[in-house]
């Protein structure tokens, strides 16, 4: 079911936990769908030099977060910023189809814990105009065309 | 590693003298049942036998056996005689039925056909007097599942065919999980007519059969050649079928033994399970399936929980919302009334007649360990 990649990441996730007084934290998904992403930040220098992730969610979510976090540790939050769901997707190696919403999941909790940070240090980022955290992620409906 | 399988309600591994039958069958018995010739007739007395054997089983007349390629076909059939031999435009059946029965019941929904989806209780049960309220003039059809198939209880199929007797209702049940673990006796049954499938009862994939009740008015599903009577065109499998047979033999033969070895299989399993904090059992603790354990772990999510058990040479199932295929944890899970955030840790464990108690150990010793990493790592998890 799961590319190589994916199963190392989740059997062995790379930066679990959460960071104590974080500069800026971020949580996306929700219950019903069971998924749920929490990731927070340390900014120093408008670098992020640490991130954490926490997931409550199948395989590929935890693996999504985890290779989220080992991207962007040690970017400038400019640079982090351009992290998109398909670079999540790249680096795993691919999803299973109806998967594909957990790499948007690690792709928005990133911005969430960016705009957190922003709100919370009076920055702003142009490109977080428009996001909502609190939007519901796009979950593929399964149709098949033969 | 061992690999210890815990996914008999998935399917079972096929039993060496079920594979013995099978390899015969397709060596030596290929002979089309429908020819003349001896070839021919000796895999049609084949047939037969096996039919004789289920039948056997159930406590019914091999005329009232009838194979399918599958229980889900059994079931489509079912619905489908009740549909076009009797008057009316209404059926009943529950929220937690298999998906054969409820993408059958939608699909006629679009038809014209109304159809009652009867709630169910905490464990699984539909309320009798409800049932009998729903019941209308031009009811055709009430079919509620023997056993269900995820959190494994017993539905009083007995009470539910008295009440659709009194009506005059046809009675159908999904018996898939029940067939080699409930003991039956369809001469004594108020059930019309049972849907069953081989690869439950360590026979192979790709054979089921319908048990019809003598008297009731039967339609072919399937049109075509005039195989089991006209009732269900194709070929037959045969050497499914011989092996369907010698499956269903085994069965009756060990089957008190099979009740008791696993009962007490699934309470060791559970006893120890139960011991992990924060978890919840499903389903009725007594009136259930022999081998069926099925737990809810909050905090946690069902598909992480089955690639760890995985890792460790464990295979199970769970209801969560990724192993289902949908947006919502299994329609199961939520019909007995769990909130989604309990019901995506859900953990299906069934156990066969190749589970052994170190099995069972070995998953009571190493569940605890698989249920901490994944809580540790859980947003949801409450902070010390």
């Amino acid at each position: 079911m799961y590319s190589k990649k994916v199963m190392d990441h989740f059997m062995n996730p790379r930066n679990v936990g959460e960071i104590e007084n974080a500069d800026g934290v971020g949580e996306v998904g929700n219950i019903r769908c069971g998924d749920i992403m929490r990731i927070s930040i340390r900014v120093h220098d408008d670098v992020i030099d640490d991130i954490k992730f926490k997931t409550f969610g199948c395989g590929s979510a935890v693996a999504s977060s985890s290779i989220a976090t080992e991207m962007i540790k040690g970017k400038t939050i400019e640079e982090a910023l351009k992290l998109t769901n398909k670079d999540v997707l790249d680096e795993l190696g691919g999803l299973p189809t109806i998967k594909v919403h957990c790499s948007v999941l690690a792709e928005q909790a990133l911005k969430a814990a960016v705009l957190d940070y922003a709100n919370k240090h009076g920055k702003h980022y142009k490109e977080l105009e428009g996001f909502s955290p609190d939007e519901d992620h796009p979950h593929d409906e399964h149709e098949l065309e033969a | 590693m061992k690999p210890i399988y815990m996914d008999y309600s998935a399917t079972t591994p096929i039993k060496p003298e079920v594979l013995q039958v099978m390899e015969e069958a397709l060596r030596e018995v290929y002979g089309n049942p429908s020819s003349v010739y001896e070839l021919g007739q000796t895999s049609k007395r084949r047939v037969e036998e096996a039919r004789e054997q289920l039948a056997s089983l159930l406590g019914a007349k091999s005329r009232e056996v009838f194979f399918t390629s599958s229980g889900t076909e059994a079931d489509n059939w079912a619905v489908h005689i009740a549909k076009k031999t009797k008057p009316g435009k209404h059926m009943i059946t529950c929220t937690i039925e298999h998906h054969a029965i409820l993408h059958t019941m939608e699909a006629a929904e679009k038809e014209g056909y109304e159809v009652t989806y009867l709630p169910v209780d905490k464990y699984g049960f539909i309320d009798l007097e409800e049932l009998e309220s729903a019941i209308r003039e031009d009811t055709i059809l009430i079919s509620i599942m023997y056993v269900n198939n995820e959190i494994g209880t017993i539905m009083p199929v007995e009470e539910i065919g008295a009440i659709a007797k009194k009506h005059g209702v046809l009675f159908h049940t999904d018996g898939v999980q029940a067939l080699g673990n409930v003991p039956l006796d369809m001469s004594k049954s108020n059930i019309d007519m049972m849907s069953m499938s081989a690869h439950k009862i360590y026979g192979p994939k790709g054979v089921g059969a319908l048990y019809i009740r003598q008297g009731t008015r039967v339609v072919p599903l399937l049109q075509g050649g005039a195989q089991e009577r006209r009732m269900r065109a194709g070929t037959e499998n045969v050497p499914g079928i011989m092996a369907f047979g010698e499956a269903a033999r085994l069965s009756k033969l060990h089957l008190k033994e099979h009740v008791e070895r696993l009962t007490k299989l699934r309470e060791r399993l559970k006893k120890g399970l139960m011991q992990i904090p924060e978890s919840f059992f499903n389903g009725h603790p007594e009136k259930r399936h022999p081998g069926n354990v099925n737990i809810c772990f909050k905090y946690i999510e069902g598909e992480s929980m089955l690639l760890l058990l995985d890792a460790i040479g464990v295979s199970a199932s769970s209801g969560s919302a990724c192993t289902s295929g949908s947006l919502d944890p299994s329609h199961v899970l939520m019909g007995i009334g769990l909130p989604h955030e309990i019901a995506h840790g859900s953990l299906r464990l069934t156990l066969g007649d190749f589970t052994t108690e170190e099995d069972v150990d070995y998953v009571i010793e190493h569940l605890p360990e698989i249920i901490n990493r994944l809580r540790e790592m859980s947003p949801l998890t409450p902070r010390e």
